[in-house]
């Protein structure tokens, strides 16, 4: 039997930090990056005495994520406390929910090679996050940050309905689009502020039952998601075609190595004495409170996306690009007030822009010009102002400040040499430059003119206007 | 006149008449504690020094018109569990030995509010876990009314510092009876309100759904002042009840004509010391007296309630405590090489015998396996135990019971016996269970001439009636004047 006898089988536990002001216990404020330990206070440094008080805010935020994932609304729920010793846990026990979660049986609709597939979703609940260990920098010892101690999450639990990585990355891109939309997280990966733990089995094709699957936890790349599913597949059927078995355990991936790791054995698994919070009072939501949800949820991606295809004529590669971010989308439709080439915007963003995001490792999220900036861009382009390849580089600069394209184009001395005189000069100074290049020409070798083009451009620092000066080369030399 | 036998209703008219000032009244009272604390031993850390400073600065403010205020002034006790901003707060734990907290409790907030004076953090079992203060892991509080027995406790600081004279009155914390069983043993007044009345925010937890703050004082009028102070919904407690505030004084009629009193048979029975029960059957004699309609019931819970008391409240602790880890404050053991061996050595080290006994209790009656057995049916009990008390009360406006089943026991008589230890709380327990409030009251004394407790047990939130009942029958007997704590050695 070869990999292609098994199936893959994936369910995914999703982080996603809630983009509230504050945090889920305490008034502290929940903003990343802060110096360690300076957004603290009694109540989530877990100091004797304190206590917790919800944030109705994080209660809004888990239910327009579950209406949006197609879940049941849980009107009767409560907290509970996850017990157990870490230096980043400072109460030693996390609030979260444990038998009523605030939603449940939902789903996401993704397309993988054209088919549509409804992944399941078995819960959403609300917690805490645990605070941060400093291992390095200090010599020896940890250190302890609890900054991020009482920032709210949701944890999205789906079924384990996925076969594939392809359907893995979709998934969770259609989730993370669906959290941005409805802004109750800013979903960044590289501050984890969603994260994924991945759980992942094989069985024979066509088995009933479930394979002993294994965890990689804390996951936040997609690229290293669907590599850790690929290796972890291909390990374990491994294991299976050599005769052995896979043990249930948490793996750790390690990006560099390209292989999974096992964290810990089973000795440790932790008995978590789940029980209601006595601090906290029961969830209660009214049929009121949930429809007034309902009605105040922006437009999501899937609405977005037929927009696209109707009235922009775009295809469904270039609508489901766009609308995979929120940022990217709202980006496009900014620009598109303006520009009156939807065509146009399009294609800087699903190419230009998405390949210096990939470039600098930033989110669609970090990008500091606006819309009008980017219709601008294109105009000028049109009006011939500059060409396609200096609006290459205006974009890279429009990366790194908030200068307006037109700024930058001044300031580099970059707009289009459009003035005939002046780049008739130019093309005679290049054709007297290279005589062998004219006399190749006339011999009929076309390839030529590329060259005495290219050294032309060379010449004007790609700022001659590459229509005329092809136009003028071309008259000069068939004089 | 010796200012420390006055109640702080008679401290108040004496300083609206001008018969006396703040700082003597402070004076009096710390020259009191240096005479008597080397006997009692009710305070783990004393604020004397800070107290006359504090009296002296209030004076002035009062005399400039700068403040004024019925309870400014007027000095208290605080249980050593809630927190105090500046002082430590131990628990009478060496795993907080040096824990100052940060910020205050909302209840010391508010007895900062009416500018009170505190002398004092006072005694307790550790962790607000026992029934004789013996669990101390820094003192033993002697009972003011014989040397060599135990104050009740958990609250036996508090209760035998009101009872010697040393503080008109305190706070305690009462998970279930530790207010209203040292007030028995003491012969002071105790209440514990109704759960969710007086803001749980600062008291360091030991079961976060029995617990509540009340207090100690001399005679009720001073309780109805004090519960008066501290009461009322505070929005960092999720289980505070958000419940129109009321002036408690004005309960105190002084009249209990037509008041419906329960009194379940199962209290008086098996285990009731027989002077206890004979002091009880003399105060049902005297509530007849003054017009009461007093009628046997059956509540046949005490047992049941007791057994749900030790698996919910040891499940909470075992979770409230994890805290106490040796990572970001309290004690940390030196003897560690890896993160395991400083959580096993640091609360191996900083909790006493009880504490860990309650610890591995509750963490067993949580474990995977256990949890329906012992933590869920406890639940189920506790709702039996409400209904109960609700069906009662159906029909009757109090209920009325001992106190302890025996009076003050000798130190260190029990302290190598547990569950004997257990049995002390079977009258107090339910309340806590029930959530309602409980007022213990001095009824007599035994042979010993140790005082022994009556307990009137409310409705929710109707602290007014057992108030009143309990301030009516102490118009009508006088225990104050009659028995006092003869410091017996």
């Amino acid at each position: 039997m070869s990999v292609e006898d098994y199936e893959t089988v994936i369910g995914l536990e999703v982080h996603a930090e809630l983009s509230t002001k504050t945090k889920i216990f305490c008034k502290c404020p929940t903003k990343f990056g802060a110096s360690p330990n300076t957004q603290v206070c009694p109540i989530c440094m877990a100091m004797p005495g304190t206590l917790p008080v919800l944030n109705e805010k994080v209660v809004e935020y888990a239910v327009k994520a579950g209406i949006t994932t197609n879940c049941e609304i849980e009107r009767d729920s409560k907290n509970d406390r996850k017990n157990y010793f870490y230096p980043d846990l400072p109460k030693a026990y996390q609030i979260s929910q444990y038998d009523k979660p605030l939603c449940k049986h939902g789903y996401i609709e993704i397309t993988v090679d054209d088919e549509k597939k409804k992944i399941g979703i078995t819960r959403i609940h609300i917690e805490e996050d645990a605070g941060k260990l400093n291992h390095d920098d200090f010599g020896q010892g940890s250190l302890v940050d609890l900054n991020r101690a009482g920032v709210p999450l949701i944890e999205i639990v789906s079924e384990p309905d996925m076969r594939s990585s392809a359907e893995v990355d979709a998934y969770l891109k259609k989730l993370k689009a669906i959290l941005e939309y409805i802004e109750v997280s800013d979903c960044k990966m590289q501050e984890g502020s969603f994260r994924a733990d991945v759980n992942v089995s094989v069985r024979k094709k066509g088995d009933t039952e479930f394979g002993t699957r294994t965890e990689m936890k804390n996951m936040n790349s997609f690229r290293s998601i669907v590599r850790a599913i690929e290796y972890e597949r291909a390990r374990q059927v491994e294991v299976l075609e050599n005769g052995g078995k896979i043990e249930q355990e948490t793996l750790r991936w390690d990006d560099v190595s390209g292989r999974t790791f096992s964290m810990r054995d089973k000795e440790d698994a932790q008995d978590y004495r789940y029980f209601p919070d006595p601090d906290l009072v029961a969830i209660k939501l009214s049929e009121e409170y949930i429809q007034n949800i309902k009605n105040g949820l922006p437009e999501l991606p899937e609405s977005r996306k037929q927009r696209y295809l109707d009235d922009y004529k775009l295809t469904q590669k270039e609508a489901d690009g766009l609308t995979s971010s929120k940022y990217l989308s709202n980006l496009f439709e900014e620009a598109t007030k303006i520009s009156n080439n939807p065509k146009a915007v399009c294609n800087w963003i699903m190419s230009d822009i998405s390949r210096i995001l990939n470039e600098r490792e930033m989110e669609p999220s970090d990008i500091k010009f606006s819309g009008k900036d980017l219709a601008e861009l294109i105009d000028l382009i049109e009006k011939g102002t500059i060409s396609s390849s200096i609006a290459k580089k205006v974009l890279e600069k429009m990366f790194d400040d908030t200068k307006k394209p037109k700024e930058i184009i001044e300031e580099n001395g970059w707009i289009q040499i459009s003035d005939e005189g002046a780049i008739k000069e130019v093309v005679l100074k290049i054709l007297e430059a290279n005589p062998q290049s004219v006399s190749d020409y006339k011999a009929g070798k076309d390839r030529a003119l590329g060259f005495l083009v290219g050294q032309a451009m060379k010449e004007t620092k790609g700022k001659a206007n590459p229509q005329m000066l092809n136009q003028m080369f071309k008259d000069e030399l068939n004089k | 006149m010796d200012i420390t036998e006055l109640t702080v209703h008679e401290l108040q008219d004496k300083l609206k008449n001008k018969e006396l000032t703040i700082t003597e009244i402070t004076k009096a009272y710390v020259d009191r504690i240096n005479e008597k604390e080397k006997d009692v031993e009710a305070f783990i850390t004393l604020t004397t020094d800070e107290a006359m400073k504090k009296a002296d600065i209030i004076e002035k403010k009062i005399n400039n018109r700068e403040i004024d205020g019925d309870l400014a002034g007027i000095p208290i006790g605080i249980k050593d569990n809630m927190c105090t901003q500046g002082v430590k707060t131990t628990c009478a734990s060496k795993m907080l030995e040096n824990f100052v907290a940060p910020y205050n409790a909302t209840v010391v907030e508010k007895i900062n509010n009416e500018n009170m004076i505190s002398l004092g953090k006072t005694n307790m079992d550790e962790f607000a876990m026992g029934s004789s203060t013996e669990t101390s892991y820094f003192k033993k509080t002697k009972n003011p009314w014989d040397l060599n027995r135990v104050p009740g406790g958990s609250s036996g600081g508090s209760a035998a510092a009101v009872a010697a004279n040393m503080v008109p009155w305190a706070l305690g914390s009462d998970t279930g009876g530790s207010i209203r069983q040292p007030a028995g043993c003491c012969g002071v007044v105790g209440l514990k309100p109704t759960y969710g009345l007086v803001s749980r925010f600062g008291l360091v937890a030991y079961a976060s759904s029995l617990d509540q703050i009340g207090t100690f004082t001399k005679d009720v009028q001073d309780t109805a002042i004090l519960l008066n102070v501290i009461a009322g919904h505070d929005e960092n407690d999720s289980t505070s009840a958000d419940i129109e505030r009321k002036d408690y004084t004005k309960c105190l009629k002084n009249d209990v004509k037509g008041l419906k009193i329960a009194v379940p048979k199962e209290f008086f029975g098996e285990g009731i010391n027989l002077e206890v029960k004979a002091n009880l059957e003399k105060a049902i004699e005297k509530y007849k007296e003054l017009g009461a309609i007093v009628e046997e019931v059956s509540l046949d819970i005490a047992n049941y309630a007791l057994a749900a008391y030790y698996i919910i409240a040891c499940a909470e602790a075992s979770s409230n405590l994890g805290r106490f880890d040796g990572i970001r404050y309290g004690y940390r053991s030196p003897k560690f090489n890896n993160l395991r061996d400083i959580y096993i050595n640091s609360r191996s080290e900083g909790f006493g015998d009880e504490v860990k006994r309650r610890i591995i209790l509750g963490t067993y009656v949580l474990s995977s396996g256990y949890y329906d057995a012992f933590y869920k049916k406890g639940q189920q009990v506790r709702t039996l135990v409400k209904n109960k008390f609700d069906e009662v009360f159906e029909n009757y406006d109090i209920i009325l019971t001992p106190t302890a089943p025996t009076t003050a026991f000798k130190i260190g008589e029990k302290s190598d016996n547990p569950l004997e230890m257990y049995l002390s709380d079977i009258c107090t327990v339910s309340v806590n269970i029930a959530g309602l409030p409980g007022l213990s009251i001095p009824c007599g004394v035994d042979s010993n001439g140790m005082p022994v407790g009556m307990q009137l047990i409310g409705k929710r939130f109707d602290e007014g009636t057992i108030l009143n009942a309990g301030y009516t029958y102490e118009q009508a007997t006088k225990f104050r004047e009659n028995y006092k704590p003869q410091f017996k050695n």
